[in-house]
C-alpha cells in the first residue's frame, strides 16, 4: 500500500469513528432526558425506514443538501470557507418565487428554465460580496459572509412582506406557485402524499459534473492547486485571485440553483420568514463528511437526511426534541476536521504499513 | 425624513440605549481581544454569549426557586426572601453562565490547539452546535423551543449614580444603566492592564507576536492560548449575562443574532486593543441601537434591521485596508 492510499483509508476510517462517537454521545443523551428510551433510539434509528412514505422523506430531505453540499465542496476545496450559501439559498428561492408569480403565463419548459438560471444568477449575486471582498481586501469571508447571510435574510423577509405575499392567504406565504412551473413529482403516483421530485436528480447531476470538473478539468486542477498550496500555485503561474473569486462564485451559484430547484420542487408557496432555513450549515457538514469531493456528496446528504428525519420521527414519538441533532452535526465536523483524532491509530498503522513493504522488498530479493 | 431621524435619534434616551446595547457587543469584544493577542482566531465568541446568556437564566431562575421555597406572594417574609432569592439566583447565574462562557472557550482550545483542528471549521461548528443545543437545553429546562418566559429568572439590578444622576441630560444618559453595563466599561481599563502590565499579559502577546520565538525563551506557548481563550470566555460570558439577564429576564433562541460576529469587527477595526475596541463596539452600539429607535420610521424595518450587519460588512473592509497598509509598510522597511 503506498502512503497516499494508507492516507485515503485511514480518513475515511477517521470519519467513521467520528460518527460513532457522535451517535454514541447521541445515545447518552437520549438516555439521560427521555422517559421511554427504548422506543427513543428505535425511532431515531429505523424510524425512516417504518412506513415506504418515510423513506421517501429522507430523500426529499435529500435533496436541497445535494446542491449546499456541492456548494461547500467546491468552496473548501480552494480553502475559502465561504459560508453564503445559505444566504444564496434563501433568496435565491425568494427571487425564482418572485419570477415565477409575476410571469405565470409562460410555458412550462422556458418559465422552468428561466427561473432556474434566475436562481443560479442571484446566487452568483449574493456571493459577490464576501468573494470581492475577500480578493480585493482580503476582509475573513466567514465573518463577511455570515453578516451578508443576515442583510440576505432581511432582504428576503422584506421580499415575502412586500412584494411576494398572497394577502388573500391568511398565513405569511407568498402567492401560489403556478402549476406548471412545478417539478414533477417522481414518487407521487407510487406513494400518496410524497413529494420527491425531478429537482433530486438535477441534484444528482450537479454532484457528478462538479466531480468531473473538480477531478477532470484544467480549471479544477487549478482550484485544488490554490487549496493545496497556496503560494506553489502562485509561483507556477495560476491565478490564484481569480480561482478563489470563481470558486465563490460558483459556490453561489449552485446554492442558488438549489433553493429554486427546492421552491419549485417541494413547496406550493414560498413560506420562509425570519430565520434561515438552514441548509447552508448543513451544507457544511455534508462537505466534511464527503472529504470536499463531489462525487461522495449523495451519501454524505443521505447520511444527514436520514439522521434528521430518525431525529423528527423520535421528537414526534417521544419527548427528545429535533435540535439535539445540529450538535451531533458540530461534533461530527469538529472530529473530522481534528488533525490529531485518532492520531496514534494513524501512526500505528503508518508503522505497520512500512514494515509489510519492508518485509515485501526483502522477500523479492 | 432626515429630521424625523434626528428627532428620533438626539435624544438622551437613545443615547442612553447606545450605551446599553454596546455593552454585550463590548463584553465580547473585550474577550475576543486575548484570544486575537494570543494569535487565535476565537469564532465562538457568539456561542459564548448565547451560552452564557442560557445559563445565566436557568440557573438564576432554579436557585431563586429554592431560596425562596415553598413561600407564596403575600405571605409573611415573601417580600424579605424574595430580595435574597433575587441576590442568591443572580450571582449563581452569573457564576455558572461565565463558567459555561470559559468551558466553550477551552473546548475550542482544545479542539483547535491540542488535537489541531482547523480553527475556523471548528467556530463553525461549536457555532453549529451551541445553536441547536441552547434551543434543545432551552426545551429541557423551560418546556419551550422560543423563549424562556416560563421561567422565573432573576435580573442585575439597576444602578443611580449619586450626584450624576442629578445632573440634567448627562444622568439621564449615564446614570439609571444596568449594574452588568457599568461592569462592562469598567473592563475597559482592567483588559487594558492584563494584557499591557501582567505577566500572563506580556506572554500572550509574545505568543501571538511570534510563538516560535516565545517557545525559545521557555514560554510555554499552548498553556497560554489555553489561558488565553479561558479568558476570551469569561469576558465574553459577562456579554451573555448582559443579553439576558439586564435588560430583559428571558433567554430566546438565536438571542445573539450575530452580536458574537459584531464583537469581533470591532476589536479588529480597534486593532485589539482594549480602547480603539471599546470605541468600535460604541459605533456598533449605535448602529444596533438606531435599528431599534427608527423602527417607527416609515421605511421597511427589514432595512434598519440589515443596518448592523451592514456596518460589520464595512468595518471588516476598514480592517482589512488597515492591515494592508500596515504590511506594505512593513514590507517597505524591510526592502530598504
Amino acid at each position: 500500500m503506498t502512503n497516499k492510499q494508507l492516507e485515503k483509508r485511514f480518513n475515511a476510517l477517521k470519519t467513521v469513528a467520528a460518527v460513532a462517537v457522535a451517535l454514541v454521545f447521541a445515545f447518552v443523551i437520549i438516555a439521560f432526558i427521555s422517559d421511554n428510551v427504548g422506543e427513543a433510539v428505535y425511532q431515531f434509528l429505523v424510524g425512516p425506514l417504518l412506513r415506504p412514505s418515510r423513506i421517501i422523506n429522507v430523500f426529499e430531505r435529500m435533496t436541497p443538501l445535494l446542491f449546499t453540499g456541492t456548494a461547500i465542496c467546491i468552496m473548501y476545496q480552494a480553502n475559502v470557507f465561504n459560508m453564503v450559501g445559505e444566504g444564496a439559498f434563501l433568496i435565491a428561492a425568494s427571487m425564482a418565487t418572485w419570477f415565477v408569480t409575476s410571469n405565470s403565463t409562460m410555458g412550462r419548459l422556458p418559465i422552468i428554465a428561466v427561473c432556474l438560471i434566475v436562481g443560479i444568477g442571484t446566487g452568483v449575486l449574493a456571493a459577490v460580496i464576501p468573494a470581492v471582498l475577500k480578493i480585493k481586501f482580503k476582509a475573513n469571508e466567514i465573518v463577511s459572509s455570515l453578516m451578508m447571510n443576515y442583510i440576505l435574510l432581511k432582504i428576503s423577509d422584506y421580499m415575502l412582506l412586500y412584494v411576494l405575499k398572497d394577502t388573500a392567504s391568511g398565513l405569511q406565504a407568498s402567492y401560489p406557485i403556478p402549476e406548471q412551473a412545478k417539478l414533477t413529482k417522481i414518487t407521487a403516483s407510487f406513494v400518496k402524499g410524497t413529494k420527491l421530485h425531478s429537482g433530486f436528480i438535477i441534484g444528482l447531476i450537479v454532484c457528478v459534473v462538479a466531480y468531473l470538473f473538480i477531478y477532470r478539468t484544467k480549471w479544477g486542477y487549478e482550484i485544488r492547486m490554490v487549496g493545496a498550496n497556496r503560494s506553489f500555485a502562485k509561483y507556477s503561474g495560476i491565478k490564484v485571485l481569480g480561482v478563489a473569486l470563481a470558486t465563490q462564485l460558483i459556490g453561489g451559484g449552485i446554492a442558488g440553483l438549489g433553493g429554486a430547484v427546492e421552491i419549485l420542487g417541494y413547496y406550493d408557496r414560498f413560506i420562509w420568514y425570519g430565520t434561515q432555513p438552514g441548509y447552508g450549515f448543513d451544507g457544511v457538514l455534508v462537505g466534511v463528511l464527503a472529504g470536499n469531493n463531489p462525487i461522495m456528496v449523495p451519501f454524505a446528504a443521505l447520511f444527514l437526511a436520514y439522521l434528521r428525519s430518525g431525529a423528527a420521527c423520535m421528537s414526534r414519538a417521544t419527548d427528545v426534541p429535533v435540535e439535539f441533532v445540529d450538535v451531533l452535526q458540530g461534533i461530527i465536523i469538529i472530529l473530522v476536521a481534528a488533525e490529531l483524532f485518532l492520531a496514534k491509530t494513524k501512526h500505528k498503522l503508518i508503522v505497520n504499513n512500512a514494515k509489510k513493504n519492508l518485509e515485501k522488498e526483502e522477500s523479492a530479493k | 425624513m432626515i429630521k424625523d431621524i434626528f428627532s428620533l435619534i438626539c435624544t438622551p434616551a437613545f443615547l442612553a440605549s447606545v450605551i446599553r446595547v454596546t455593552a454585550p457587543i463590548l463584553f465580547a469584544a473585550l474577550g475576543g481581544i486575548f484570544a486575537s493577542r494570543s494569535g487565535i482566531f476565537n469564532m465562538a465568541l457568539e456561542s459564548m454569549l448565547l451560552w452564557a446568556a442560557l445559563v445565566g437564566v436557568i440557573v438564576s431562575a432554579a436557585v431563586k426557586k429554592m431560596v425562596l421555597g415553598g413561600l407564596t406572594m403575600g405571605q409573611a417574609g415573601y417580600e424579605a426572601a424574595l430580595s435574597k432569592a433575587n441576590l442568591f439566583g443572580c450571582i449563581a447565574g452569573f457564576v455558572c453562565g461565565v463558567g459555561v462562557s470559559v468551558f466553550v472557550g477551552l473546548f475550542l482550545a482544545y479542539m483547535g490547539i491540542k488535537l489541531r483542528a482547523n480553527l475556523y471549521l471548528t467556530g463553525l461548528a461549536i457555532n453549529t452546535i451551541s445553536t441547536g443545543g441552547t434551543v434543545f437545553v432551552l426545551y429541557l429546562a423551560a418546556g419551550e423551543k422560543g423563549i424562556s418566559t416560563s421561567l422565573s429568572s432573576c435580573t442585575m439590578p439597576v444602578i443611580n449614580i449619586p450626584i450624576i444622576k442629578d445632573i440634567p441630560i448627562i444622568g439621564e444618559i449615564i446614570s439609571g444603566q444596568n449594574l452588568m453595563v457599568y461592569i462592562a466599561f469598567i473592563c475597559i481599563p482592567i483588559v487594558h492592564i492584563i494584557i499591557n502590565k501582567t505577566t500572563l499579559g506580556l506572554r500572550i502577546r509574545a505568543v501571538g507576536e511570534n510563538a516560535n520565538a516565545a517557545e525559545s525563551v521557555g514560554v510555554d506557548v499552548q498553556n497560554i492560548q489555553f489561558k488565553a481563550l479561558a479568558l476570551s470566555g469569561l469576558f465574553a460570558g459577562m456579554g451573555g449575562i448582559t443579553l439576558s439577564m439586564a435588560a430583559v429576564s428571558f433567554f430566546s433562541r438565536g438571542m445573539s443574532a450575530g452580536k458574537g460576529f459584531m464583537a469581533m469587527s470591532a476589536m479588529n477595526v480597534g486593532k485589539a486593543t482594549p480602547l480603539g475596541t471599546a470605541a468600535a463596539a460604541l459605533i456598533f452600539g449605535v448602529f444596533d441601537a438606531a435599528s431599534n429607535a427608527l423602527k417607527t420610521l416609515s421605511i421597511p424595518t427589514q432595512f434598519i434591521a440589515a443596518l448592523p450587519y451592514a456596518a460589520t460588512l464595512v468595518a471588516l473592509v476598514v480592517f482589512a485596508i488597515q492591515s494592508e497598509k500596515k504590511a506594505r509598510k512593513i514590507r517597505a522597511l524591510q526592502d530598504k
